[in-house]
């Protein structure tokens, strides 16, 4: 094995798989999209425009114009936005919940690890998109609410597999020397054990952005999501649903963009869990 | 066996404490008391709704004494009345639409094992061949389609563009004049988009679990002995090889449910299907709490008792399962 950290690496036989790198390249390009929205966008998303309602694609509007005679590639930019902040924070909600709660289980077993994999039991009963739909029903649909919705729906992975890396790796003498030099349990769990979980963690959550940025747009498409005015993809696509017999263009653009962007997450996620999987290195 | 399932059953009692507590904390999630809010937003609620509401939650008793009573209510299915204006009890309005839920499921589960299956198999056989690098393409593009957007698109497709299918509601409003056989048809033609698209979810998974349970098996020594005694390879991949790559599909049916049943309210809404999906999406829409909360429970549970059913097949299968 040539010399080099972890991350080089990693970085050296994840650039040799093409899809991940292509991957990649679109979640970068959604990122600068994303944060350059004002800059890159050809039209205010907000305008309306009463005598442009429902317009062909066109030079002037590339992907034409909503219900409002509003630019709906302008729409779309600033619909990536949320889509990103949704797909960030819930995934960063969950991976945390998940974190936490793996890491005591695996690391405490007895009872602590009976009751939080009960709890991990019991929450994937309940089918998520009800008990989303359900929550939000009480509270009001904003998009903080669905991203804490998402994420306190979705942790029960991350828990699973750090609770898993926990009992594989607590037997291990490095974490016997570090006890008998005399860390404590914290120190243990944090600075000894996670580091070396983090790498099937990183893996899930690339795949439960593109899974949180799905969910976030079958809620908006419903109407329990991101509320108009402020775009996103999902309710764009609501927009597609009630002009489905004469704007196509309302349905087709905002579903591709949503394809793209979790296939690009899954590709990525891929990749990263090929380059880091040890048993894969020569 | 019957052991198994005592075990099994009982293991189920932790599980359904937790799904009705849950639900519990999350109704009492709404600010104030669930009536006060209903009472604001709802002119469909009156002050006798109110006070059923009150009576079903016993809300002036301390929080364990009304989880106590509601539990007492959910043992004997006694969910409260609607909150819509028919007022009618959550119970019956659940069972009224299980029946079509179930059946999309059903017909789309036997859609989704019909396609994955010998699609994964074959991918299995042939690794790395064109057929299988085809079906990777498909199953991660298949993972990434939005299935309400790929809805969209049927709907403009083959209802507007080409008018072949219907794209709402189970029946044509000319059901009542048709005769038997054209009534049976019209059924058909009204299922065929939602089926196939809430199949269309599972399939991905489902093609790409079945090839990697597959590679798996055929790796193993008794299928190198099958072959090295002669037989066909035919008998080996399906005789020796299948039975034992089936196995792990039943736990799978039974995970996939939750997904099933939830992506019910998308398909449902969009094609217009009376159903449990569209009915609780409606009381999702008019915060009808009893309803809601009904529907939750009821959902939770149909999955819990997926799962039992899965588990004990699979022990039914597999021997080792049974000793454990």
């Amino acid at each position: 094995m040539p010399a080099g950290t972890l991350a080089q690496e990693t970085w050296r036989r994840f650039k040799r798989n093409r899809l991940a790198l292509a991957g990649g390249v679109v979640v970068v390009f959604l990122f600068v999209i994303s944060f350059l929205a004002p800059i890159v966008s050809p039209h205010d998303p907000n305008q309306f425009h009463l005598r442009r309602v429902l317009e062909q694609p066109s030079a002037g509007h590339p992907l034409g114009t909503d219900e409002l005679g509003r630019d709906v590639l302008a729409r779309m930019i600033y619909g990536a936005r949320i889509s990103l902040k949704v797909g960030f924070v819930a995934v960063g909600i969950a991976t945390l919940i998940g974190m936490v709660l793996g890491a005591l289980a695996g690391y405490y077993s007895g009872w602590v690890d009976a009751f939080i994999m009960r709890l991990v039991d019991i929450m994937l009963c309940f089918p998520a998109f009800f008990l989303i739909l359900a929550v939000i029903a009480l509270l009001e649909p904003s998009i903080w609410n669905i991203m804490i919705v998402i994420g306190l729906t979705s942790w029960m992975g991350v828990a699973r597999l750090v609770r898993a890396e926990f009992m594989t790796l607590k037997g291990r003498e490095f974490v016997s020397s570090a006890r008998v030099l005399g860390a404590s349990d914290l120190r243990i769990i944090f600075r000894h054990l996670l580091p070396n979980a983090m790498a099937p963690v990183l893996v899930s959550a690339t795949l439960g952005v593109a899974g949180a940025i799905l969910t976030e747009s079958a809620l908006s498409f419903l109407g329990i999501g991101v509320q108009p005015p402020t775009p996103s993809w999902g309710n764009i696509l609501t927009a597609g649903k009630d002009n489905i017999e004469v704007a196509w263009w309302l349905s087709v653009f905002p579903g591709l963009a949503i394809l793209v962007t979790v296939l690009a997450y899954n590709l990525l996620g891929e990749g990263l869990r090929e380059a880091l999987d040890p048993r894969l290195r020569e | 066996m019957l052991f198994y399932i005592f075990k099994r059953l009982l293991t189920m009692i932790p599980l359904l404490a937790g799904i009705t507590l849950i639900s519990f904390t999350v109704i009492h999630l709404a600010p104030g008391k669930p009536t006060d809010l209903a009472l604001d937003l709802n002119p469909a609620v009156t002050a006798e709704v109110k006070a059923r509401m009150e009576k079903l939650y016993g809300l002036d008793k301390p929080v364990h004494v009304q989880y106590w009573t509601w539990l007492k209510r959910l043992a004997v299915m006694d969910f409260g009345r609607s909150f819509a204006p028919d007022g009618r009890p959550v119970a019956d309005k659940i069972l009224e639409r299980l029946p079509i839920t179930i059946t999309i499921n059903v017909l789309s589960l036997a859609l989704i094992l019909a396609v994955a299956l010998p699609l994964g198999i074959a991918s299995a056989t042939r690794p790395h061949s064109l057929f299988d690098q085809t079906t990777t393409v498909f199953v991660f593009v298949g993972f990434a389609t939005p299935t309400f957007w790929l809805a969209l698109l049927c709907m403009i497709l083959f209802g507007v563009e080409l008018g072949w299918l219907p794209i709402s509601g189970l029946t044509s409003y000319n059901y009542d004049q048709l005769p038997a056989l054209g009534k049976l048809l019209d059924r058909v033609r009204h299922l065929i988009l939602p089926v196939l698209l809430s199949a269309f979810g599972g399939l991905a998974g489902m093609s790409r679990y079945m090839r990697a349970n597959m590679s798996e098996v055929i790796r193993q020594d008794y299928i190198t002995t099958a072959r090295a005694k002669g037989l066909k390879e035919r008998v080996v991949i399906y005789k020796h090889a299948l039975r034992n790559a089936l196995m792990p599909v039943i736990t799978l049916l039974g995970l996939s449910l939750p997904g099933l049943i939830g992506g019910s309210v998308i398909f449902e809404s969009i094609f217009a299907i009376p159903g449990l999906g569209q009915l609780f999406y409606q009381g999702v829409m008019s915060r009808d709490y009893p309803l809601v909360m009904g529907g939750l429970v009821i959902g939770a549970v149909l999955t819990l008792l997926g799962n039992l059913l899965a588990d004990v097949s699979y022990a039914l299968v597999d021997p080792r399962i049974r000793v454990q």
